[in-house]
């Protein structure tokens, strides 16, 4: 274990990425305790610049503090983005097992499928979807999940296959043990790695996904998120510019860290890997 | 490949590409009867959901109270023959909204897209080339921030800084309104409108194309025939542009094609921010309408646009790369 | 004046390798109109002698000391342009992978005509190409150099490699075990092209390899490197038959003798028969062309009790497709494989499990035949704990095989990456031994490895088969080894037995016209490695 720490460490960018992440999960945690009560009450003027009043970030056109939005909608893309990112593996995991580890007419109609999935416009049909099935949390999420789950399926697939061709894998045909034993002891454990770095960059396209749904108006009407927060200070642009840039600004440096935490996972779980990516010999 | 193969495989390819816009369709036709409610006001969109008439017209149009295959088939033979159905909100047609608006649309894609192969791949190139130096690095940070940063959020910022405070580009629609301008002038002006869409819309896209290249030709640099060129005595520079790069390309290629049904999405963002009219646009106002006919038809146009840009590159992948035989 | 000296050549290695330097203090020469063979196991630094000779060494390898010397020239005070103008023109190198040692987008004549132009030749490069062609024994050469690689077998790129590196008459010729990915008759096509090509041009040649056989059938004088350095060099006379150095008589000696002895026929009863097993690929869709490939067909041979019987051949020959059809791993369309009469063939998984203790399989790859996640002891316990065995029952007798197969008991606890390849390979037969069974398929289970340590892993199989009294199907496609190994010997050429017998006769007396061309091909088989009784016994 602690090898792995070791090795993920030596990326400079994956460290800081780690940082910021746990700030932003700590900002999210803490929410209700450094602005407690709710985003959307006013606190004060409206479209007051930042360090007025004591809001650290101005107020918008409602008066409501934007740092309390910031830090309230924290824990709605954070949660958004890792519940879509499950739903998406669960499915993609699925689907991409099967058709690599079954091969033939289960792998020709998984892969049709999935090329299907891929060919149309993710986004035009997340908006679709979120439109016809009215903007809540749950619609959003299954929207995120349902557009996200093909690149999973591809990998997991591709694993599979290179997996299940493996002489190691072949023993243990050989030694007389179960498909299902197979699957999970043999395939699985080695298919992890690659599964756990795509999972991270997964969070971040949704996070991405979740801000531009609640930008164009679609997302949970309830829930302040930072999509949300650019879309009400787009029209006002030119008198509140605060009220766009920070949460932009949050969501920059929570996918940022998340790719960064992406890179060094990659690098600590496949070393071999890591020397080709960045050159050295 | 073989050059009398073509048609073969442009014939393959396009049998393929029907069966797949078949499917958007049977899709579309899933959602309405899917959503909440009845299929006949999810149709006429909420604008139209009160008018009872239009409603009871309908319900006889569409066979709603046909048995489901029956409807289907109404439906599939509807869009095939370009009836997409018809916008309460705005009194006309879909066909004739979505074709109005689909050549802007086309201009801004196209040129984020070009703007982002090009960049992104002479960026990854410089930034593979200079592995390990300061270079690469700056390179690398630069794609990596533009990949994480939110499209509308950078149209949004562009708009801030060139729109609000220097004052240098304009920041909405196409071209100036009421200057009637023509021939060069009226080139010349789109151009300068169309110049901060298509650079939003492009950077991350160029982000995303300058990691691939930088990976795929470190990738490619490491394999055997790179160091037969080498000992060959072939110079650094051929080394890097007849045997790296043109191997190193192909991903891209095959990416590009992936990546084409995100760039339409991306559009939308960029268009409502710049209110670009196209059909990015469009479909954010049927969004706030909830005017449902033209949504569909924007996700109908967009597959149709996305599979068009699939054969191309598949297409180009094919007449590079000797190797692809000819298979479905 | 020799045309190529090496003089105190050390290259470092990067902080944190096994050894400080990659090579030290290597001094050899080539002279025209020889062939210099340069021998070792993998490690050994004979690939970075010869990139550093041609200026190919990645900047991570920094030469720390000594000159180079080609044609009186010195190459290591040259700029890297100069160097530049060297390669292809003086000198030349050819690799030993030949899949992919040339571009795959380019045709065959244009990468021809490349290092022509590069060098100066213009417009009438392409002209030559068709020429250079037919000097490498390749069919229609017009036709040929419009073709992509892709299209072309090993041998048929081996001989474009040789013709791109010979197209401007370079004195000196660097081949970088260019035969070992190749088959063996392709092998001895290729040896021979390159005697003859150097004999008629007089070049120099310096031929680096692996194989002490190739060592005998070509070279004039020979190098033979451990460790990075030099431990013996001579003509090759004087190497082969009186080595000197510990380390070079210890790597002969490890060489199979190739000469198999009468055996007795065995009268035990039948263990194994294949009768007419066929195993068919068909490649291609519901779209697109059919493609079929007839793997197996046709394959009946007879399995004794306590004997080993080789399945001998080349890659595509079908012998381990035929093995894997034993195991089940691949599954044969047509044909009866009967074990001690009963036919497995349309065994469902669960019918067959308890066949599985009876039938196990070594593998030919060391480094993907363990899961890397596991840990040794596990892995041997798995098949036992599978099929029945308590865990602390099964972990105990885990702990027996690895002494049996003489590795130390605290291997148990520790991960495959930990091991060397000849370790790992010891690990996959003490697995397949953990469930005790009757018939041991062991497939190419020593082509991976250096030959020291082939010898090794041979010496210990010989050992298992005789005390618990194994019954053994040997696949491999080196003769020598099968000549050492098997009683019995099958020859499978393109999925069909072409002969089979006991080893001597099919070896000492080949009908088949193809187990002649076989046995012509092995290289060096003029020479019989001395018998060398190690005086520190």
């Amino acid at each position: 274990m602690s090898d792995f720490w070791r090795r993920y460490a030596r990326n400079k960018g994956a460290v800081v990425g780690l940082v910021i992440l746990i700030l932003v999960a700590l900002i999210a945690a803490t929410a209700p305790l450094i602005f407690p009560g709710s985003p959307w009450d006013m606190a004060g003027a409206p479209f007051l610049p930042p360090g007025e009043m004591g809001m650290l970030l101005g107020s918008d056109s409602l008066g409501r503090d934007v740092a309390a939005g910031i830090a309230h909608g924290a824990r709605v893309s954070l949660l958004v983005g890792a519940v879509s990112t499950v739903a998406a593996l669960a499915v993609g995991v699925t689907l991409g097992a099967i058709a690599g580890y079954l091969g033939g007419l289960a792998d020709d109609l998984v892969m049709r499928f999935t090329e299907f999935f891929q060919t149309i416009p993710s986004f035009v049909l997340a908006i679709l979807l979120v439109a016809i099935f009215t903007p809540t949390l749950s619609s959003v999420v299954f929207a995120i999940a349902i557009v996200s789950w093909p690149p999973v399926a591809r990998v997991v697939r591709a694993e599979f296959l290179s997996l299940r061709s493996r002489e190691f894998v072949q023993a243990a045909e050989v030694l007389g043990k179960s498909r299902l034993a197979i699957v999970v002891t043999d395939i699985l454990p080695n298919a992890l790695s690659p599964i756990i770095v795509l999972a991270s960059l997964m969070v971040a396209t949704a996070i991405l996904l979740e801000s531009a749904l609640s930008f164009l108006g679609l997302g949970d009407p309830n829930l302040m998120s930072w999509g949300f927060l650019i879309g009400s200070g787009r029209s006002v642009i030119r008198i509140a510019w605060w009220m766009s840039v920070f949460p932009g600004i949050a969501i920059f440096l929570t996918v940022l860290a998340l790719n960064l935490v992406g890179e060094g996972l990659s690098d600590a779980l496949n070393p071999r890997l890591a020397r080709t990516r960045g050159g050295k010999a | 490949m073989d050059p009398s193969k073509l048609p073969g495989f442009l014939l393959r390819r396009g049998v393929k590409a029907v069966i797949v816009l078949l499917a958007i369709i049977v899709c579309n036709f899933l959602l309405i009867h899917a959503a909440p409610g009845d299929p006949a006001s999810v149709i006429a969109g909420q604008s139209g959901a009160a008018d009872e008439k239009f409603l009871a017209q309908l319900r006889q149009q569409f066979g709603l109270d046909q048995p489901l295959h029956v409807q289907l088939w109404l439906y599939v033979k509807g869009v095939a023959t370009l009836d997409l159905g018809f916008s309460h909100r705005q009194q006309q047609p879909v066909l004739l909204l979505v074709a109005e608006r689909l050549p802007a649309t086309l201009l801004l894609t196209g040129a984020a897209f070009g703007f982002a192969v090009l960049a992104g791949v002479a960026m990854g190139t410089l930034a593979a080339q200079r592995v390990g130096s300061w270079a690469d690095s700056l390179i690398t940070v630069l794609a990596l921030a533009c990949y994480a940063t939110p499209l509308f959020w950078v149209g949004l910022m562009l708009v801030l800084l060139f729109g609000v405070w220097l004052e240098w580009l304009p920041v909405f629609g196409m071209m100036t309104v009421g200057a009637n301008l023509s021939g060069f002038a009226l080139v010349v002006d789109v151009g300068r409108h169309l110049l901060l869409p298509a650079l939003t819309l492009g950077l991350f896209y160029m982000a995303v194309y300058a990691r691939l290249t930088r990976a795929t030709m470190l990738e490619v640099a490491d394999q055997d025939f790179v160091k037969t060129a080498r000992a060959k005595g072939v110079p650094e520079g051929q080394v890097t542009r007849r045997h790296i790069l043109r191997n190193a390309l192909l991903p891209v290629i095959t990416f590009a094609g992936i990546q084409a049904g995100q760039l339409v999405g991306g559009a939308i963002l960029v268009e409502t921010v710049f209110a670009w009219p196209g059909i990015g646009r469009l479909a954010f106002e049927a969004l706030l309408a909830r005017d449902y006919p033209v949504l569909m038809g924007v996700f109908f146009a967009t597959s149709v646009m996305v599979v068009a840009f699939n054969l191309l590159t598949d297409l180009l992948y094919a007449v590079i790369d000797p190797r692809v035989e000819v298979e479905g | 004046m020799s045309l190529l000296t090496v003089e105190g050549l050390t290259v470092a290695l990067p902080p944190g390798a096994e050894r400080p330097h990659a090579i030290t203090d290597i001094t050899l020469q080539v002279d025209r109109g020889e062939i210099l063979c340069v021998v070792g196991e993998s490690g050994s630094g004979k690939s970075i002698t010869a990139n550093a000779v041609m200026g190919l060494l990645p900047k991570a390898l920094p030469r720390q000391a000594g000159r180079i010397l080609l044609e009186g020239q010195e190459l290591t005070g040259l700029g890297p342009e100069a160097l530049r103008r060297l390669r292809g023109d003086r000198m030349a190198m050819i690799f030993q992978e030949p899949m992919t040692a040339l571009n795959p987008l380019m045709r065959v004549g244009d990468q021809i005509a490349e290092v022509l132009e590069v060098h100066g030749a213009g417009a009438r490069a392409r002209d030559r190409v068709p020429e250079l062609l037919a000097a490498v024994n390749l069919p229609d050469p017009g036709s040929l150099a419009r073709a992509h690689p892709f299209r072309l077998s090993g041998g048929q790129r081996q001989r474009v490699m040789i013709a791109m590196a010979l197209a401007l008459e370079p004195a000196l010729l660097i081949a970088d075990e260019p035969t070992t990915a190749l088959d063996v008759t392709t092998q001895m096509q290729i040896l021979r092209l390159v005697r003859e090509i150097q004999t008629r041009r007089g070049m120099g040649v310096m031929f680096i390899t692996h194989d002490f056989g190739v060592v005998a059938e070509i070279a004039d004088r020979v190098v033979v490197m451990q460790h990075g350095r030099i431990v013996e060099q001579g003509a090759a006379d004087e190497v082969l038959n009186r080595p000197q150095h510990p380390y070079t008589r210890a790597l002969i000696a490890a060489v199979p003798h190739g000469a198999p002895q009468a055996r007795a026929a065995m009268a035990t009863p039948v263990v194994l028969a294949a009768q007419g097993v066929a195993k068919t690929y068909r490649r291609g869709g519901w779209f697109g062309p059919r493609a079929t490939v007839r793997a197996v067909h046709d394959a009946d041979f007879v399995l004794r009790r306590g004997e080993t019987l080789g399945l001998v051949g080349e890659s595509g020959s079908g012998k381990s497709t035929l093995a894997r059809c034993v195991v089940d791993l691949v599954k044969p369309e047509a044909g009866r494989m009967l074990f001690h009469g009963q036919d497995l063939r349309p065994l469902s998984r669960a019918a067959r499990k308890p066949f599985r203790q009876r039938i196990q399989m070594v593998f030919q790859d060391p480094f993907a035949s363990l899961n890397p996640r596991r840990r040794v002891g596990e892995i041997i316990a798995e098949g036992p704990i599978t099929h029945g065995t308590p865990r602390a029952a099964a972990l105990a007798r885990a702990r027996d095989l690895l002494a049996l197969v003489q590795l130390d008991p605290g291997a148990m606890d520790r991960y495959p990456h930990e091991f060397s390849g000849g370790q790992r390979q010891r690990i996959g037969i003490a697995r397949a031994l953990a469930m005790e069974p009757e018939l041991l398929i062991a497939d190419e289970p020593v082509s991976a490895l250096d030959v020291s340590v082939q010898a090794q892993v041979l010496k210990l199989l010989a050992d298992i088969r005789g005390r618990l009294g194994l019954t053994m199907l040997f696949i491999t496609h080196d003769l020598r080894v099968a000549a050492q190994v098997c009683d019995r010997v099958a020859v499978m050429q393109q999925g069909a037995i072409v002969e089979q017998g006991p080893t001597d006769q099919v070896f000492g007396a080949p009908r088949h016209p193809y187990t002649r061309q076989l046995l012509d091909s092995i290289p060096g088989r003029g020479w019989t490695p001395p018998d060398l009784q190690d005086p520190q016994a």
